[in-house]
């Protein structure tokens, strides 16, 4: 069966003042039907910028998707004219941001603005756009929901706004949702109520989940793949469990290390990788994450890895041969 | 650590703190017309060379509580008592001394630190306000010290604040707090602006200095895995006040407030495995308004136990033994 989404070489690049950057680096992912695909990466590895590719939503200038396809449906998003793509957006693929205080509009209700994509995709009249909104806003466990149709998003509390977002997300009946950090800006008893509410929503509707992170503890619980980015690249990508269990690449290894954990035991020392991610206008020719590397050899830092396979669509782009399950920055 | 010397005198001891702001209303003629009780009834003690984690969701009164022990906010009620001096009511010239033992770590380095200085200048600046070294040269060697004790070569020093990445401009934060050679550091938030693989970096540093030069830390933080790593005792406060109080083992082996044992389960452990058989503890519903805090035990609204008694009588601070303090009807 054909994936629901299939990313290949995708490559966005964005011209600063320094040079131009490649904020995205031949990208390539799947994504199944009903799956939840967690992109996990610090600032600056371009999770945001592959989600803003994939709604085609990159400023233009100074950005720009130079290179790949994204096949959706069987169908190309990057050979689809402005209006076409705009059909697809809130409609088949719907997006949910990080501050749903920028992303929601401060002078309309909440109401128009989750009834807007059944008005515009379904051509709904408003009344029954306002009505669906109603709906919609109880399906996400707004207390007295038929009410607040009418309030404006200051009238509601952070985890009530980013309920208000996905409400709206789920409008249409989406095949694919693309959540960006949904619940970095909430508290974390917030935090779970929401992304257990994603995942739950998700499982019903069976819509796939593009989950972008930086918390390995999110990913850990709410995703069946991960892929790694580093500096615009994958650095490794498989299923939670393989990734969790037998991480194969060091920066990979290294993230895992230097987390501290609930569970952890209690008076060891952090393991930290050292040094910072690197600069994006002045990328070695090598590896990306080489001078950070503890294990690389003298080839890392002329040639590039790709992706290549190490057993059951697990697939990481280092040169350097592991042993698995043991870390090598511990 | 918890059995150290009991005649040991505490370097803080924090009693029925409260800080409340009051909510002026009125166009023309303003007037008090309610307060918000951003820290209301916190009390603690911390002993030298500990580090106390204050942890808790946003609108919990823990950074109010930092910032109140440094005086930098105005007391309403309790006290503040520091290497045995009350310092609840000192005035700005009483507190000059003290503020060169008591310096504060914060969350963004960028937003404290002035662009416009070199490096050398912004760690030099307090003490030049402190008086500590009279002449130029001796403050820039001591600014270059203080770089390489937070691990930046102190040739960085006529650097700018913008040249640095987040890891080091929280390196240089920090060098700044220490120029006074103070005892007590207020951490808010100060790895949480970091990306992970930075955050390990930042803190194994302020667990090396605490090692090296005898630091006592508050640390404020809402991430319960880095307060975890970080602190000998922990407090988590909800709504301006502290619901738990316990060692660092002792909170996260057996946490006996409700609201302690909502925020560990909300705490997603890294391990697909683990989460896949972890019981999913749902807390209801959000932080209420910290101007109209529920009655009864502030917490009541979102509890899972909640009685009656909850809703009308405001539970105390109970000590449970081993120095695990509670305050709830039903622990």
């Amino acid at each position: 069966m054909a994936k629901l989404l299939e990313v290949r070489n995708l490559t966005t690049r964005f011209r600063t003042e320094r040079g131009a950057v490649m904020a995205v680096d031949d990208v390539s992912f799947e994504v199944d039907a009903g799956e939840t695909l967690a992109i996990v990466g610090e600032s600056g590895s371009g999770k945001s910028v592959t989600a803003l590719s994939l709604m085609r939503l990159i400023p233009n200038p100074p950005g720009e998707i130079v290179a790949g396809s994204i096949l959706f449906e069987g169908q190309d998003l990057l050979k689809l004219s402005d209006a076409e793509m705009q059909a697809v957006r809130g409609d088949r693929i719907a997006m949910i941001f990080q501050e749903p205080m920028t992303s929601l509009n401060p002078s309309l209700t909440v109401g128009l603005q989750v009834g807007e994509p059944v008005q515009l995709h379904r051509g709904a009249s408003w009344k029954a756009a306002f009505a669906k909104a109603g709906e919609l806003l109880s399906r996400v466990r707004i207390p007295d929901a038929k009410a607040r149709v009418d309030a404006y998003p200051h009238q509601f509390s952070g985890g009530m706004r980013q309920r208000a977002m996905i409400a709206m997300a789920l409008a249409c009946q989406p095949k694919l949702i693309i959540a960006d950090e949904p619940t970095t800006a909430l508290d974390v008893t917030v935090q779970s109520q929401i992304l257990s509410l994603l995942k739950e929503l998700t499982r019903e509707t069976g819509a796939a989940l593009i989950l972008i992170t930086h918390d390995l503890g999110v990913v850990a619980r709410y995703a069946d793949r991960v892929s790694v980015m580093y500096a615009g690249r994958v650095v490794e990508t498989g299923t939670a469990r393989e990734i969790y269990k037998k991480p194969q690449h060091p920066y990979t290894r290294g993230l895992m290390a230097c987390v501290p954990r609930l569970d952890g035991a209690l008076g060891d020392r952090l393991v930290p990788i050292e040094g910072a991610p690197p600069d994006l206008t002045r990328l070695p020719p090598g590896c990306a994450f080489a001078p950070r590397c503890s294990v690389a050899e003298p080839g890392c830092l002329t040639a590039r890895p790709v992706l290549e396979d190490v057993g059951g669509g697990h697939r990481k782009a280092c040169f350097v041969a592991v042993d698995s399950g043991v870390p090598v920055h511990a | 650590m918890l059995d150290a010397n009991v005649a040991d005198a505490p370097l803080l001891v924090v009693e029925d703190l409260k800080v409340h702001f009051p909510v002026m209303a009125g166009t023309l003629f303003q007037k008090q017309v309610a307060s918000v009780k951003a820290v209301d009834g916190v009390s603690f003690t911390l002993k030298r060379g500990e580090t106390l984690g204050l942890v808790g969701e946003s609108g919990c009164g823990k950074s109010t509580t930092g910032l109140a022990i440094l005086r930098m906010l105005d007391i309403t009620g309790g006290r503040v008592v520091f290497d045995g001096q009350d310092i609840t009511r000192h005035d700005r010239a009483a507190m000059r001394p003290i503020r060169k033992r008591m310096q504060m770590v914060y969350q963004d380095p960028f937003g404290s630190l002035n662009p416009r200085m070199k490096v050398v200048d912004l760690i030099a600046e307090p003490m030049i306000v402190h008086d500590i070294l009279p002449n130029s040269a001796a403050r820039s060697d001591r600014a270059r010290e203080l770089l390489a004790l937070v691990g930046l070569r102190p040739d960085m020093a006529d650097r700018y604040i913008h040249e640095f990445s987040g890891g080091q401009r929280q390196r240089i934060g920090v060098a700044r707090a220490l120029a006074m050679s103070p005892e007590l550091l207020i951490c808010d938030e100060p790895v949480s602006a970091l990306d992970v693989s930075i955050q390990a970096q930042i803190v194994n540093l302020f667990q090396d200095l605490q090692q090296s030069l005898g630091l006592t830390y508050v640390f404020v933080a809402h991430d319960l895995a880095v307060v975890r790593h970080i602190s000998d005792r922990i407090a988590v406060m909800y709504l301006g006040r502290i619901v738990e109080i316990a060692d660092r083992e002792t909170l996260y082996k057996r946490p006996q407030h409700p609201y302690t044992q909502a925020l560990l389960a909300a705490v997603p452990i890294p391990d697909p495995e683990i989460e896949a058989n972890r019981p999913q503890v749902a807390v209801t519903g959000e932080v209420p308004s910290a101007l109209r805090p529920p009655p009864g035990c502030r917490f009541h609204t979102r509890c899972p136990r909640a009685t009656d008694v909850c809703r009308v009588d405001e539970p105390a601070l109970r000590d449970l033994g081993g120095g695990q303090m509670v305050s709830c009807h039903h622990a």
